[in-house]
């Protein structure tokens, strides 16, 4: 079972992001980075499915600067067996960053390609299903629950209010939701292995945007909060506030 | 909340070190903090997390792989114990003790057979050391030790009790001194044992299956006695150790005859780094939680974070983290590469454990009411910062250290006559 892994470097959600001097992008001092947490999902089921099949390789794949070196080093630590950094910029839209995933994937073998269903920067959910569609191959995304069978593949998908079960056969493409498994912290082993493994280099060039970014805003400052009383006797004017002010009922 | 990131880490800390403190601080997060104030408030001694700990490989991180560690470094056990102690000091000293306490001196002073039977054990975490010193009559002054080593034919026998001892109580496999004799010049001849028993928490061990060996002789008239109450640091144990004509092979001496206060003088070297490490980690910790409550807590209609007076001892907080990373990091490095240390680690441990008690009283005083309440982490880390002014030398023993650096030994009429 081959498996290729695409992945992202993301800001740590509990960073304190802020607007960059441009006031079209993100200031990344200070930020800490992370592999993108979806993407651990899918780097773990990837490693669960290979440790089944018993054989078989898993790569990591990404489109970053040189610094996302450090994400794939982190996803080698988990247990990955190489990785292909793909050097270049993502683009604003998901086309751009898809077409330098899909036309690095195409040359190499592969049965299955993970995702995870978003990256948490810039929310696009694009991805994914654009490599799928370039490739040519059934996607599932939002998986909660997959089963690979020799070539037959299950997965769980979550939709609105519940869930739908799709199948289709090998080579196919998933994209990782919450909750698909519990991803493992690196081993002490795999850290000192991360730098022994090979982690392939190619010139892929900067993803062609479609968009054009043309201002980035800061969520509106949320005003404190009001403790209204305590008990049965505050529920009136609860419900007052709530309807008259709040007008959220 | 991860927001504190430091250039001081990209500095010191390789890719491998980097790694190492991301996955040690999303354990912590995930596995520590949801448990970390009950253990603290029953004075529980934390089992299903050293058993996960020892499964990472937590115990083992500097010793090399032929002794089942990680190959890694000083640093990066350092690391570990400032991300532990981040979210809760009692974890990481039970890790901390373990390996600069008691693996450390098997390694550096040990035989091959000595490391291949317990330093190997430690390293897995399959059992947990401890190191013991302090006697009641021999704190600060560890020569004042009274417990008495006989030597016998093929044996010794000890005789005397160790108090205040780290995992006393819950480990299996322990460093400790004794005199083994007088000097020509009059002066204790000290020595070092390596010592087992089994477990007090033999059942918890068993069901997490971690804490206990089966294949290890236990010493004769070797056991525990009570265990302590504390003010902080209470999801570690403080246990006495007792020796009652414990019988300690000869093969069981660590190290030289003789060269038992010399040699417990480097482990506390090291283990001063640790210490370091853990105490830089509790500043850090509290400032996380105060930097996320000032900025969500509102008075005056302003954040509290955004009143001058709280900034400027927040600036005064960040800056004094980094110069405690230099201090602590640097003295890491220079043990690893084998070179002099010990005022280094007495400055970093000296200056950690000011940080970590000025630190937390301040995170307290910026919580307010809230931060008084064990709603709140920092009570916690209040509580357990004042240990590190008492600890693995108290700070007036680490000041003694680092000016005999200047100074070189004090000359007092008593030490004149000895
Ligand atoms: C939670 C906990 C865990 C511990 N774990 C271990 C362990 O694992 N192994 C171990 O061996 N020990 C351990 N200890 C013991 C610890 O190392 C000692 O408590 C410490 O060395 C101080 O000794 P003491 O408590 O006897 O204080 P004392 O030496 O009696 O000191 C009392 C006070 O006098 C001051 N003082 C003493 N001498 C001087 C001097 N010459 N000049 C100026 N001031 C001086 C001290 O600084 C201190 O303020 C632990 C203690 C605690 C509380």
């Amino acid at each position: 079972m081959r498996i290729i892994v695409c992945v992202k470097r993301v800001p740590d959600s509990e960073s304190r992001i802020a607007k960059a001097k441009d006031g079209l992008s993100v200031d990344t001092q200070g930020v800490k980075f992370v592999l993108n947490p979806y993407d651990e999902y899918a780097v773990e089921e990837a490693l669960k499915l290979k440790e089944a099949a018993g054989d078989g390789s898993v790569s990591v794949i990404t489109l970053g600067g040189e610094e996302s070196k450090e994400t794939l080093r982190t996803a080698l630590a988990m247990g990955v067996d190489e990785a292909v950094l793909l050097k270049g910029q993502p683009s604003v839209d998901g086309l751009g960053t898809a077409e330098k995933l899909a036309e690095a994937i195409k040359g190499r073998e592969y049965d299955l390609v993970l995702f995870g269903k978003q990256a948490i920067d810039d929310d696009n959910l694009q991805v994914p299903a654009m490599v799928a569609e370039l490739l040519g191959l059934p996607c599932a995304t939002v998986v909660t629950e997959l089963q690979v069978d020799g070539g037959a593949v299950t997965a769980t998908r979550e939709v609105e209010g519940g869930h739908e079960i799709v199948e289709f056969e090998l080579p196919g493409l998933i994209a990782a939701q919450k909750g698909l498994n519990e991803p493992r912290y690196p081993s002490l082993k795999g850290i000192m292995q991360a730098k022994k493994k090979p982690l392939e280099e190619v010139d892929a060039g900067d993803a062609e945007s479609r968009l054009e970014v043309v201002e980035v805003m800061n969520p509106p400052v949320r005003a404190a909060g009001q403790i209204v009383g305590e008990g049965a006797d505050a529920v009136p004017e609860l419900v007052r506030k709530l309807r008259d002010e709040a007008k959220v009922i | 909340m991860h927001g504190l990131t430091s250039s001081v880490d990209d500095n010191y800390l390789s890719d491998e070190h980097r790694m190492l403190r991301d996955m040690v601080r999303e354990f912590a997060d995930n596995e520590i903090a949801p448990v970390a104030r009950e253990f603290d408030r029953e004075g529980k001694f934390p089992w299903g997390n050293v058993a996960k700990m020892a499964e990472l490989g937590l115990f083992g991180i500097p010793w090399p792989e032929e002794y089942d560690g990680a190959g890694m470094d000083v640093l990066a056990s350092a690391l570990v114990s400032e991300e532990l102690a981040k979210v809760c000091p009692s974890h990481a000293i039970t890790v901390g003790a373990t390996i600069s306490l008691a693996a450390s001196p098997i390694y550096y002073f040990g035989n091959e057979e000595q490391k291949q039977r317990y330093l190997t054990k430690l390293a897995r975490g399959e059992v947990l050391g401890a190191f013991g010193l302090t006697e009641p009559e021999a704190g600060s002054d560890a020569q004042g030790t009274q417990t008495r080593a006989e030597e016998k034919s093929d044996h010794w026998v000890l005789n005397g009790t160790k108090i205040f001892i780290t995992n006393g109580g819950v480990g299996e496999i322990f460093v400790a001194t004794a005199v083994t004799g007088r000097r020509s010049n009059g002066q204790k001849e000290i020595s070092s044992f390596i010592l087992t028993k089994e477990t007090r928490d033999l059942e918890e061990a068993l069901a997490v299956g971690t804490g206990h060996a089966v294949d290890l002789e236990y010493t004769p008239g070797f056991t525990h006695g009570k265990k302590e109450d504390k003010l902080g640091w209470r999801a570690s144990d403080t246990t006495e150790l007792i020796f009652e004509d414990a019988i300690v092979p000869k093969e069981n001496m660590l190290g030289e005859r003789g060269h038992g206060f010399k040699n417990f003088m480097q482990t506390l070297d090291g283990g001063r780094i640790g210490m370091a490490a853990h105490l830089l980690g509790i500043a850090e910790g509290a400032l996380e939680q105060t930097l996320k409550f000032t900025s969500e807590r509102r008075q005056f209609n302003t954040r509290i974070c955004d009143f001058q007076g709280i900034r400027f001892e927040i600036a005064d907080w960040l800056t004094r983290i980094e110069a405690g990373k230099h201090l602590t990091y640097h003295a890491a490095n220079l043990r690893q590469a084998g070179e002099p240390h010990s005022k280094e680690a007495a400055m970093a441990k000296l200056y950690c454990s000011e940080l970590a008690n000025w630190a937390t009283v301040k995170a307290v005083q910026f919580h307010g009411a809230y931060g008084y309440t064990t709603e709140y982490r920092v009570e916690r880390l209040m509580r357990d910062a004042k240990i590190g002014e008492i600890g693995e030398g108290t700070s007036e023993v680490q000041r003694m250290v680092i000016a005999r650096h200047l100074l070189g030994p004090e000359t007092t009429p008593e030490k004149e006559d000895a």
